[in-house]
């Protein structure tokens, strides 16, 4: 029981927005869903999620077709579109939401609209930005499905409701076991909530592994100018910078014990992400 | 809880859990928080926390009650205070040497500010 992506491209135009993608997104695990703009994560989304055709591939749902109706009842995705005519209240929408989501908690949707200070008596068209994003969001945390995505869930929320939305996250995994995935910008302060990374970079599923792992996989080294140079001579730099006679260099992360003077510290799941890209950019040039 | 630095989160919460036993803030036959407290509170994975409770059960400090949660085994206090005195010697001892070295400290001078540290511990 699973996603599966094999082999999917998808192109628009001349444009492409996916380049043979093939990933296993398991059963009752947190996935973090990171790339920058454009990298193709919404466009991955969108094709999970049945909007979207994929040019080339296949992508199932427990083995049923994405976009088919055995894939529908199992997939959610909270993204931008709202699902519901516009002039709804939300209190109705709530209350509609079981008709196309036959696990949806109603009851749990009312009460996080109390703890966000959502007005459940307002239009879905009258909210502002950030409430109509927290409307989105508790859609998705309500839905019941067994594989939920958020697709940049928390833009236009301030720091106490972003804090909110990870501890109820947190909750209602912990009292229906479900996979998530959650495509964000914001690495650092999502990192801890996720069990592993996908990383995409122009299309392609460049990494996709336990963060843990990542988190050890590089690291970055630094001491005195001298003797830096003789400690990289054999070593392959990803990135580096030197301020003074002090240099940093972003390095793999092989364990070894360090010449005296020199200094090892791991990098975090963000760090790791931007060295990657910057990594992977060179590649491409190059 | 700020999860900043090098450790990985699992090993900090391992610490934090072995600190509070030691402490007594858990003490023996007492229930610790659940995998679920520590992740909704600390917004973490699951998986971290559980691995952590999991490196505390290997190391006989905690047992799982079958549907009930995870307690603090008997004899865990003095088994982690046995294990610290062990590693006293290397865990600071040495690095009170090096350093006292570095900073030019005689072995008489280090033994008084040894000497002064436990009178202020007595004032305290």
């Amino acid at each position: 029981m699973a996603i599966e992506f094999e082999g999917v491209s998808k192109r628009y135009g001349r444009a492409q927005a996916l380049k043979e993608v093939s990933l296993r997104l398991e059963k009752e695990r947190i996935y973090g869903l990171l790339g920058e703009n454009g990298a193709g994560k919404s466009t991955l989304l969108n094709i999970l999620g049945g909007r979207l055709p994929q040019s080339e591939g296949r992508v199932t749902v427990d083995g049923a077709p994405a976009g088919s109706d055995e894939a529908q009842g199992k997939v959610f995705i909270v993204g931008e579109s709202n699902y519901f005519p516009e002039d709804m209240k939300v209190k109705k929408a709530f209350r509609a939401a079981g008709a196309f989501l036959p696990g949806f908690e109603s009851e749990k949707a009312a009460a996080l609209a109390g703890e966000f200070g959502l007005d459940v008596k307002k239009r879905v068209k009258a909210l502002s930005t950030g409430y109509g994003s927290i409307f989105r969001l508790i859609l998705g945390l309500c839905s019941g499905a067994d594989y939920v995505a958020f697709d940049e869930p928390v833009l236009g929320l301030d720091a106490r409701h972003r804090d909110l939305f990870y501890r109820l996250l947190m909750e209602s995994y912990a009292a229906r076991p479900h996979t998530v995935i959650l495509s964000t910008h914001l690495i650092a302060e999502a990192a801890n909530l996720l069990e592993e990374a996908v990383i995409l970079h122009r299309g392609r599923v460049v990494a996709c592994e336990p963060t843990e792992n990542l988190r050890g996989a590089l690291c970055s080294v630094s001491g005195p100018a001298r003797l830096m140079e003789e400690f990289l001579r054999d070593k392959q730099v990803l990135s580096q910078r030197a301020v003074g006679g002090l240099r940093t260099a972003c390095i793999q992360n092989d364990g070894k014990p360090l010449p005296p003077g020199l200094e090892r510290s791991p990098l975090d799941l963000q760090e790791y992400f931007i060295t990657l890209m910057e990594e992977k950019d060179k590649e491409d040039v190059g | 809880m700020d999860f900043g630095g090098e450790r990985p989160i699992f090993l900090q919460i391992a610490d934090q859990l072995r600190e509070g036993i030691l402490c007594g803030a858990w003490p023996e036959e007492s229930q610790v928080p659940s995998i679920t407290e520590y992740s909704v509170n600390y917004r973490i994975n699951p998986a971290t926390a559980l691995k952590a409770v999991n490196l505390l059960v290997e190391e006989g400090l905690l047992y799982k009650k079958r549907g009930v949660g995870m307690f603090v085994a008997p004899g865990a206090r003095q088994k982690l205070m046995e294990s610290r005195r062990e590693s006293f010697y290397r865990d600071y001892v040495e690095g009170l040497v090096r350093e006292a070295r570095n900073l030019g400290l005689s072995r008489e001078e280090l033994a008084q500010l040894i000497e002064r540290g436990f009178e202020d511990g007595d004032r305290v």
